[in-house]
């Protein structure tokens, strides 16, 4: 038997995160194959525990910004199922009004601040809510996901230095997932390594397997325990795959016969089941989550599918507090 | 009456709204006091009074800059970034365009970025093609931002208020020329709101319209004009954008002329959005086509002698007016 190094609880927290990510993908991807929503959606199979894990050492009240793939940090990180489905979606019942999409999920209430579609341009407005509780001395953490592509935009660099030049409570979590867009690391990056860049900023930097459940938790409380001290910021360079396309429908024959084995021998989700089942949860206590997630999926794109088509006023609203004359 | 600077009057500004709230806070290059507050001295003696944490001198990182600002004002601060120079703003546009600006529209109004961008440029000073533009009409084009040039000290004050106490995002642009600029002091309080443009000089027979430095020669034009026999109306927009409409309207429709004037480009300029909607309202009203003066179509160049032909001089300015006068159609 597996020595536990991680609470039951948090492990159980861990994989109903997990599976909800799994889950919600799964339906998006099932709802755009049948022609039921016809939206542009980046899928996130492969990467739902790196986020179910990072998300499960956050506070719910600390600050998330995230990518145009983030429906997985997004879910994990608590924004309401309804609401998500129903802006992704494009309805007036979403998050956003159907102003934003996928690419734009923003959900104070769970602390999903910013979901940019600009890749790396959350890292600078990640430092900015830090450094907003930094001052107020409110004890929040900020976390910023990105990928691997994210890490060769100047941006990445400009905030990287000022967050440890601040010591600012920030933890960077490059999901690195091995492509940027078609592109493969080894052909966007001459190191090894993202992690290995954390030196140049004089930061502490962790390289961590992201499938290995308790690994990802431990690395990120760790982080997060550092920044709530005031010990300043981390870089995490989480190990993962992006199991399907840039985006949901493209293309990916890229991606090389040996990658796809590899990718497929380290899904997470089959390894997570053996790891709880190694953890004496019993097979039925683990249906019984996911068959209450799937009952939550379909409540979701129900509401989804229920609720209104946002009208032709929004588009006067939300551009500057007072709304603009028709 | 006791009068102030345009510097005095924005760092009394910024001083008021710190006094009064501790979410303001201040970032940029060499800003706090140990870097001798600020290129321009804007943040004198702010740093001694608020503290490090909340004057921050930055590393040389526009978009860090930019982006640090969005995220605290996401948080529920009033940032306020100084971007040395405008051209400099170039560097952070991400930030700025598709960030600041459409934050608060993308999330359906459940955040929104209330922070400014200080900022200053100039033609004149023999600073050359990366240090002198009059960039406006960029933020201008963006839904979601709002834009601020002072022309005198008092407005400047009143003005830089109102832009950190605006819920939106708002570049404020200063002008390297009118930093000594001297006004009467409006005391302390003072506000003067956005979106308000101000008729500087009362005239009947034209208007110009403009905004910032070029204000000083429109008056200066106007003058000049009346010893002939012309009076000119001008109109110092304050706001840039969303700009005054009623009020340009209203004097437009009175003159019956106008001549749209600024420093920036004349090309694709804030004066040719102006001139469109002024044809669209007041089309056969007009006795006269609405003129159009900017600056010259090439990089702003570093001699003296080509700077000066590059700006719109107050000869071409008057000649403008004389031409709307003279219009027979």
């Amino acid at each position: 038997m597996t020595e536990p190094a991680i609470d039951r609880d948090k492990l159980r927290d861990i994989y109903t995160r997990t599976m909800r990510v799994a889950r919600a993908d799964e339906k998006f991807r099932s709802l755009l194959m049948t022609g039921k929503l016809a939206v542009i959606y980046y899928t996130v199979r492969g990467q739902e525990l790196v986020s179910a894990a990072a998300m499960a050492a956050l506070e719910p009240s600390d600050y998330l910004v995230t990518t145009y793939r983030g429906q997985h940090d997004q879910i994990a990180k608590g924004v309401p199922l309804n609401r998500l489905f129903a802006e992704i979606a494009g309805k007036a019942g979403g998050t956003c009004r159907g102003k934003g999409g996928s690419m734009h999920i923003t959900h104070p209430a769970s602390g999903v601040m910013v979901t940019t579609g600009v890749v790396g341009s959350g890292l600078p407005i990640a430092n900015g809510l830090a450094l907003a509780s930094q001052n107020r001395g409110d004890g929040k953490v900020t976390m910023v996901c990105f990928g691997d592509g994210a890490t060769n935009i100047g941006a990445f660099h400009e905030a990287m230095n000022m967050a440890q030049l601040w010591k600012l409570p920030v933890i960077f979590l490059c999901q690195n997932n091995r492509y940027g867009e078609h592109t493969a690391f080894a052909d966007h990056t001459k190191v090894d390594s993202i992690v290995t860049r954390a030196a140049a900023y004089g930061m502490v930097g962790v390289k961590v397997d992201g499938n290995d459940a308790i690994a990802m938790y431990n690395t990120t409380k760790a982080a997060v325990d550092r920044a709530r001290a005031g010990e300043g910021p981390t870089l995490i360079e989480a190990m993962c795959y992006r199991m399907l396309g840039h985006f949901f429908g493209s293309d990916f024959s890229y991606m090389p016969g040996e990658h796809l084995s590899e990718m497929a021998a380290e899904d997470p989700l089959p390894r997570l089941r053996r790891l709880m089942l190694d953890h004496q949860f019993s097979e039925a206590e683990l249906d019984a989550i996911v068959a209450d997630l799937d009952a939550q999926m379909e409540a979701a794109a129900e509401f989804a599918a229920n609720s209104p088509l946002p009208g032709p006023e929004e588009i006067r609203r939300d551009v500057f507090e007072e709304e603009i004359a028709a | 009456m006791s009068q102030i600077t345009m510097t005095q009057a924005i760092n009394r500004a910024i001083d008021e709204a710190m006094a009064e709230d501790e979410g303001v806070i201040l970032l940029g290059e060499d800003v706090a006091a140990k870097q001798g507050g600020g290129v321009f001295k804007i943040s004198s003696g702010l740093t001694e009074k608020y503290g490090e944490q909340r004057i921050r001198a930055t590393p040389i990182s526009e978009q860090a800059i930019v982006g640090a600002c969005v995220g605290a004002a996401l948080a529920g601060f009033r940032p306020i970034a100084e971007i040395m120079l405008m051209n400099f703003v170039t560097v952070a546009m991400d930030q700025i365009v598709n960030h600041a600006a459409k934050l608060r529209f993308m999330s359906g109004g459940q955040t929104n970025v209330p922070m400014v961008i200080r900022t200053t440029t100039g033609v004149g000073v023999g600073f050359g093609g990366q240090h002198s533009d009059m960039l406006e009409a960029w933020f201008a084009h963006v839904a979601g931002l709002k834009v601020v040039t002072p022309s005198n000290a008092a407005d400047a004050q009143g003005l830089m208020r109102a832009a950190i106490a605006c819920n939106d995002p708002v570049i404020f642009i200063e002008n390297i020329l009118c930093y000594g600029q001297k006004s009467d002091d409006p005391g302390p309080g003072h506000v003067v709101p956005l979106g308000k443009a101000r008729v500087a000089r009362e005239g009947g027979d034209c208007t110009i319209v403009t905004y910032g430095r070029t204000v000083l020669d429109a008056l200066e034009v106007a003058e000049t004009l009346a010893a002939e026999g012309i009076s000119v109306e001008v109109v110092d927009l304050r706001t840039i954008a969303p700009y005054d409409e009623a009020t340009v309207t209203a004097s437009v429709e009175k003159t019956g002329r106008a001549v749209v004037l600024h420093e920036a480009v004349k090309q694709y300029g804030a004066g040719a959005e102006i001139a469109a909607r002024l044809n669209e309202k007041l089309f056969g009203r007009l006795k006269a086509p609405v003129a159009r003066i900017g600056g010259a179509f090439s990089a702003v160049p570093m001699a003296n002698a080509l700077e000066q032909a590059w700006i719109p001089g107050k000869p071409a300015i008057a000649d403008a007016v004389r031409g709307a006068m003279a219009w027979k159609g």
